[in-house]
């Protein structure tokens, strides 16, 4: 007997190829159990697919936007975002890690300018995309728990 | 080569040629900056001087500097002196001195902000230290200086001692040293290396690198660079003492040292060289403070565009 272990959705957004175990984090990312309290998002960890194990994150009545897919590109760089209508995929895009991140990532180093109140953006310049590196414009510190220091 | 109105933020936005052509112009700042000929190279152009922390060789220098070659300079040494202190942020700050003149020298206690106040101002910044990050010019001195004293750069063995891990002297003269492929050998206590990243960058660029945790070896030396070990860095009073006191340079360290053998400090020095050191032709780190009147007259002319 075949068993949907995710059921499909009508409308919304559906973030496949998350690395798994990391399918709470692009929730925490996007803050959308705080932004959308009476959506429903179901949640899929350690899925086996055609490339190994993967998270899925489904979220109803939702698209997501550019910037915030460039959020998740940080931890999850291989991504792919499908946009559902009515049953359909009507969009799928894949998330790429820009050559800049400004204004997502917060600098590790308390000394660093951009964590006082001058009126400028955090901003990071992407190293190495596999795997991912960046490197502070200002204070040229290496992050490495990417993840914990998206604003 | 072309530096007008160029910033100098960090050592690593300048080629090898660049900094060759630097010292070259520092060289022929000399008799100006010994006062044995006048300049009025730099007449009419205003720097100013803006230190949001205490320095006393950087500013001084600079503004030396400046008034040499005839130009003026307007400033500040104490930020509690400015609208800081009212919670101005320094953007605001720089908007507002870049209108009053040709250049900005800064010291900030942030990293970074050297980096920052060179998106708000038009007119060229020139980084006096920005926190633990960059100190280029400080950088610039001290390979003019091994350039003058030693003929060349190039074919030293240089050794850094003293605090590798936080010291921001070091590193951009570690790097600045790999540029030019000389051989260095890095001497701290075991918790105050260089950083990881330092070693493995300067390997990268050909430099060949040795690690000691003791000052044996000091006889193949060419130049000693010493740096300050800082009491706040150790927990313990009583193993500061014990670590500082076995990196100390005194006439004994230097029995079998190379006859021609430099020693260089950025400065301010406490104790990691004892003053009886300062008679002897090993001592350099005076000449190095003096020469960063010509490096930085150097910087000067060529940021403003007076000498291409």
């Amino acid at each position: 007997m075949k068993e949907l272990k995710v059921q499909p959705i009508k409308d919304g957004t559906v973030i496949d190829h998350i690395p798994p175990g990391n399918a709470f984090k692009v929730l925490k990312i996007l803050g959308i159990t705080e932004s959308l309290p009476d959506s429903v998002i179901s949640i899929a960890i350690n899925v086996v697919g055609k490339r190994g194990k993967k998270d899925i994150v489904k979220i109803e009545n939702r698209e997501l936007k550019a910037e915030e897919v460039d959020k998740i590109a940080l931890i999850a760089p291989n991504a792919t975002i499908n946009i559902i209508r009515n049953y359909e995929v009507v969009e799928k895009r894949r998330v790429e890690v820009p050559d800049e991140i400004v204004g997502i990532v917060k600098c590790p180093n308390p000394n660093c300018i951009s964590n006082t109140k001058e009126p400028i953006k955090t901003r990071f310049i992407v190293k190495s995309r596999q795997p991912l590196k960046i490197k502070c414009y200002y204070c040229e510190r290496e992050p490495e728990d990417i993840s914990s220091l998206i604003m | 080569m072309n530096f007008k109105g160029r910033d100098v933020i960090s050592i690593k936005d300048f080629s090898r040629e660049e900094i060759l052509y630097i010292l070259d112009v520092a060289e022929k700042m000399l008799p100006i900056a010994e006062g044995k000929k006048k300049s009025n190279l730099l007449n009419g152009y205003i720097m100013a001087s803006l230190f949001f922390e205490p320095s006393t060789r950087t500013r001084l220098s600079f503004e030396a500097a400046m008034k040499r070659l005839g130009g003026n300079v307007i400033g500040f040494a104490q930020p509690g002196t400015t609208s800081l202190q009212k919670g101005e942020t320094l953007a605001d700050t720089i908007k507002t001195a870049e209108s009053y003149c040709d250049v900005i020298v800064m010291r900030h206690p942030k990293e970074g902000s050297a980096r920052m106040a060179a998106k708000f101002a038009s007119v060229p910044i020139i980084n006096g230290g920005d926190g633990a990050g960059h100190h280029p010019t400080q950088c610039l001195l001290d390979l003019f200086t091994i350039r003058k004293e030693k003929g060349q750069i190039e074919g030293n063995r240089v050794a850094l001692l003293g605090d590798l891990k936080y010291g921001r002297t070091v590193h951009s003269l570690a790097y600045a040293l790999a540029l030019f492929k000389v051989d260095m050998v890095f001497i701290s206590p075991p918790e105050l290396q260089m950083p990881k990243e330092v070693i493995e960058e300067c390997r990268e660029m050909g430099a060949n690198i040795t690690i000691k945790n003791s000052l044996e070896g000091l006889d193949e030396i060419d130049v000693l660079y010493v740096t300050r070990i800082q009491k706040e860095r150790f927990p313990d009073p009583e193993e500061y003492k014990k670590v500082a006191g076995s990196y100390r340079i005194d006439l004994k360290t230097l029995e079998n040292v190379k006859e021609d053998m430099i020693i260089m400090h950025p400065l301010p020095r406490v104790d990691e060289i004892s003053p009886e050191v300062d008679e002897t032709k090993h001592a350099a780190y005076f000449r190095q403070t003096f020469n960063g009147v010509p490096v930085r007259m150097a910087l000067l002319a060529l940021v403003l565009g007076e000498i291409k």
